[in-house]
């Protein structure tokens, strides 16, 4: 499966440290994402993997560390300390572990604001109801409604959206974050939640999202059949560090891994 | 029963609570104490029959939220008569025309001869309902909370009493640049303030528009002090003279105007991208940056397009009443504001307009009312927060057309 | 330079700012616990003072005199200000608990203008002069021009006080509750503590502190009406911030620091931009160091 690894390098992380106060939330960890891949990073409860996330999306600054993306067609970037808006804008989208839609508005609205970055209807082109703004907003509509379509979410798009059921909720997150056209989706938990069924059906989604829109995908995920069934490739941490990587089969059979995992449930 | 009891309790709590400050009065003056033992029995009652009331609708909404809870697609949301209203263009299109009608005849029915009362009343009552409005963009929309927003109105007023009385600018010149100004302080004041949190951005434009009103006070070799400024000219009409009654009805068209253009522009924007992102801001922060929101350019805009609002409409307000002082832009005057946002509804136009319209005509017309004016309105806002915090007017969903797609996109309500 | 002057001007610096010490105290013990302005602290303040002139004017009458009066007083309006902060969070928070943001800060402020209304139509709006309670001492004649037998008894009482919280949070059961809520209420909650009993005894003890704060401001200054609340409000809040909200030692400094810059400001440029000088410092130090002099920045969770 490594096969992957020979098409161009998109993201590229190396000795990513991040300090709370005294605590080392993560501690140098390194990660790198290729062309069309799905890699999924995963750990114990805790081992640090959203705040790796929220250091590479620009939510932290990182304490050190370097985070380069390198987009197709686009020049590379050193992207730490960056606001999370500029790297959405730059390429990279994500969803969070503990969703957050914008309830209040309704499901297309939610999915039309990942548009935002991707046009450019000014405040004066608004108020005079400008060609151009109508145009763009019309663009946004049919390009947010397909999403919805894509993510099984049309025949909702006027709900609000914290009337959708959990499931459909993340699927919307994902819709949203594809709305901002990303080369690099990143997921965090996306089947936390989720029941078998809808497990199922996000595996399809996931593996259908990279297939047809060509995306590279980094997922963190605690469902181990899910994990198994679609990544390339894995990473492993534990307190903060990164333990193990590999194929699915090479961390299936890792003795680090598999004491890291044994040892959190003995403890539970 | 036992709710009985519990009420029985809090009106005898309450009793005890509103004891020495309703009861008792020291006249300082005479030496005497004045003992008001009739107040304490009204406490009683009315603190028994507001408990029951308040337990009635905790429980009813407590209920309401289970049942919520038990089932997982609420399909059904109770469509409220305005979100009917938005939903049919041709009735929508029927009252709007006929409010707008009503909105132009109005000072020809209420005036007549020399008697232009009325047509006062509602200049001032208009003028709040552009305030309104443009708050509503700042917290309404993008959740900024802003408690100096008079401020900004304060600016607008002394502009055009500052610009007219040392450069001689006429009425229509200054309205353009009273808006301008209002802008300009909101931009050059949001600027660092805008990072902050929304509590400590609540408190900071409080704090600015203490500042703005001390200055005022005080530096009376700009401001006129304390006193004010007087004999700010009315609006010209093309060099004629009006009288009194022609000047009240003239002022009156050019603040329905500004309303009309006020709701016209918030609108479009409320619909527009920029309106969304103010939109989602107020419902998630983190969320919104990370989908390519530009938090503070975003902010900025509508801190500052609100605060436009202000300075223009201050304009009016100055040339509206002649003469101009502190005493107009104090924390009251923006509390009152902002009771007009929360009672119609964060984000709602309509709400807005008649929630500005009742909190301002109410008192005028209800002479009795007035006394008890802002303890009404204080106690309004924490009981709309705990039963209605969504507004008056609420559940407006915007539908989207889309032709692109074949599917059946409004086959379900 | 004139020394005494300015020796002069910082006891009064600290005189005052010890009283928004005790203010600001509510402030920020509430906003530690649950992260809520409190906005219609103030007023609980403002109805201490004004319970407290009653009862004054009541036992005046009657005959009695002095630190008596001043006593009792202190003590009806304590119980008065706790009767009303205990009161407050019920209607006004508890209800809102889980609410976004922006709710209970606008009930806060809707509260506090329900408040002040209701003082000024049941008593008055004018301003009332607050009986002097405290006798001039004859061993403070030498300093008086620097520290006045009021002032002495306000740093005395504010001292006693602190000290009385700081052992309350430290020692005891309830203490030591409200620090474990501060920490994490989700976490209190499942080990037994029973958290809406630390959040009413929160506010009480804030209102006690401010009812303090009041009673003495009024037997300073000398008067009362039903707007004083706002203002001190404001400058405790403003006290809070600039130590660190939260921090209960922030508070303290943040309202030292207040009270002297202040009184500077006043002496040294303009009294009448006195409350300027408060609110741009208030400014400032939220646009340059949001997290106080003593606070921590804190990341938010994502």
């Amino acid at each position: 499966m490594m096969a992957k690894s020979n098409g161009k390098k998109l993201l590229e992380v190396s000795g990513l440290t991040m300090d709370f106060g005294g605590l080392r939330a993560v501690d140098s960890v390194g990660l790198d994402i290729f062309e069309g891949e799905i890699v999924a990073l995963i750990g114990p409860n805790g081992a640090g993997k959203t705040t790796f996330f929220n250091c590479v999306t620009g939510i932290y600054e990182p304490t050190a560390g370097e985070v380069l993306i390198h987009p197709p067609g686009g020049t590379s970037k050193r992207i730490n300390g960056m606001k999370p808006n500029s790297i959405t804008t730059l390429g990279m989208a994500r969803t969070f572990q503990n969703i957050r839609l914008f309830p209040a508005m309704t499901v297309l609205e939610n999915v039309m604001i990942g548009r935002h970055c991707r046009t450019s209807t000014t405040i004066l082109d608004a108020i005079l109801s400008s060609r151009k703004a109508a145009r763009e907003e019309k663009e946004t509509i049919d390009k947010s409604y397909r999403l919805l379509e894509k993510v099984g979410l049309a025949n909702e798009a006027d709900e609000f959206s914290r009337n959708l059921s959990y499931g459909a909720q993340r699927r919307l997150e994902i819709a949203r974050a594809m709305a901002t056209d990303p080369f690099l989706l990143l997921l965090d938990e996306p089947a936390a939640g989720m029941n078998p069924q809808e497990t199922h059906d996000l595996d399809e989604l996931i593996v259908r999202i990279r297939k047809e829109d060509k995306l590279a995908i980094l997922l963190i995920e605690h469902d181990m059949k899910l994990v198994m069934s679609i990544s390339d490739r894995i990473y492993v941490m534990e307190y903060g560090k990164e333990i193990a990587q590999g194929t699915p089969r090479e961390i299936k059979e890792n003795p680090r891994v598999i004491e890291a995992y044994l040892g959190e449930e003995a403890h539970a | 029963m036992a709710n009985m009891k519990r009420s029985l309790g809090i009106g005898l709590w309450f009793m005890f609570l509103t004891l020495p400050l309703m009861v008792v009065r020291v006249n300082t003056i005479n030496q005497e104490i004045e003992w008001r033992w009739s107040n304490m029995i009204w406490v009683g009652i009315c603190a028994f029959a507001i408990a029951w009331l308040w337990q009635f609708s905790i429980n009813r909404r407590a209920n309401q939220r289970a049942h919520v809870a038990a089932d997982a697609h609420p399909e059904v949301e109770k469509l409220s008569f305005a979100q009917r209203l938005a939903d049919d263009p041709v009735l929508s299109k029927r009252v709007l025309l006929v409010a707008a009608a009503a909105a132009v005849v109005f000072p020809w029915l209420v005036s007549t001869g020399q008697n232009f009362y009325h047509v006062n009343v509602m200049v001032s009552a208009l003028i709040f309902v552009v305030l309104g409005l443009g708050l509503n963009i700042t917290v309404g929309l993008a959740g900024l909370l802003d408690l100096g927003y008079i401020a900004f109105f304060a600016v607008g007023a002394y502009t055009y009493a500052l610009l007219s009385k040392n450069f001689d600018l006429g009425f229509w010149t200054c309205l353009p640049l009273g808006g301008l100004m209002g802008m300009l302080f909101g931009i050059v004041l949001g600027f660092p303030i805008l990072r902050l949190r929304g509590d400590y951005l609540a408190i900071v434009t409080l704090g600015f528009a203490s500042i703005t009103k001390i200055v005022l006070e005080n530096w009376d070799t700009v401001f006129g002090g304390a006193a004010g400024i007087a004999n700010i000219p009315r609006p010209e009409f093309f060099g004629m003279a009006l009288d009194g009654r022609q000047k009240s009805v003239y002022t009156y068209y050019i603040v329905l105007a500004l309303v009309a253009l006020t709701i016209l522009v918030t609108n479009r924007l409320k619909n527009s991208r920029i309106g969304r992102a103010w939109m989602a801001l107020r419902e998630d922060e983190i969320a919104c940056v990370a989908m390519g929101v530009d938090m503070a350019r975003t902010k900025l805009s509508a801190y500052a397009l609100g605060a436009f609002w202000a300075g223009l409409v201050g304009v009016i307000f100055a040339a509206h009443n002649n003469f101009i002082n502190p005493d107009s832009f104090t924390f009251m005057d923006s509390a009152m504001i902002l009771a007009m946002v929360v009672l119609g509804g964060m984000g709602s136009i309509l709400g807005v307009i008649i929630a500005a319209l009742a909190l301002k005509l109410l008192p005028e017309y209800l002479r009795a009312f007035a006394e008890y004016r802002m303890l009404v309105f204080g106690g309004v806002m924490v009981l709309m927060m705990i039963f209605r915090p969504q507004g008056l007017i609420n559940n407006m969903r915007r539908k989207y057309e889309c032709d692109t797609v074949e599917g059946n996109h409004d086959g379900e309500k | 330079m004139d020394f005494e002057y300015l020796f002069e001007l910082l006891c009064g610096g600290v005189v005052k700012g010890s009283i928004y010490a005790l203010i600001a105290l509510g402030y920020t013990m509430v906003y530690g616990i649950i992260q809520l302005i409190n906005f219609a602290h103030g007023e609980v303040y403002m109805i201490g003072a004004f319970v407290a002139f009653i009862v004054a004017g009541i036992l005046t009458l009657t005959g009695y005199s002095g630190l008596t009066v001043l006593v009792l007083a202190a003590v009806v309006a304590v119980i008065y200000a706790a009767a009303y902060g205990y009161t407050l969070e019920k209607i006004a928070y508890r209800p809102l608990r889980n609410a976004p943001r922006l709710s209970p800060l606008i009930s806060a402020i809707g509260a506090s203008i329900f408040l002040m209304n209701y003082v000024q139509l049941a008593q008055t709006p004018d301003f009332l002069p607050f009986p002097e309670l405290v006798s001039d001492f004859d061993f403070m004649e030498p300093i008086s021009r620097y520290l006045s037998s009021v002032d002495l008894v306000i740093l005395i009482v504010t001292t006693v006080t602190m000290i009385a919280l700081t052992v309350l949070i430290k020692y005891t059961k309830i203490g030591k509750a409200m620090r474990a809520t501060q920490q994490d209420q989700v976490m209190a909650r499942l080990v037994g503590i029973n958290v809406d009993r630390v959040i009413s005894a929160t506010f009480i003890i804030g209102s006690v502190l401010a009812a303090i704060a009041g009673v003495l401001i009024a037997s300073r200054t000398g008067q009362i009406n039903s707007a004083i609340g706002f203002m001190a409000g404001l400058k405790a809040f403003t006290a809070a911030v600039l130590g660190g909200i939260g921090n209960i030692p922030g508070a303290v400094l943040g309202g030292l620091v207040l009270g002297i810059a202040e009184t500077l400001g006043a002496g040294y440029i303009s009294s009448a931009y006195e409350d300027v000088f408060a609110f741009g410092l208030l400014v400032l130090i939220l646009i340059l160091r949001p997290a106080g002099l003593l606070g921590k920045a804190v990341k938010q969770k994502v």
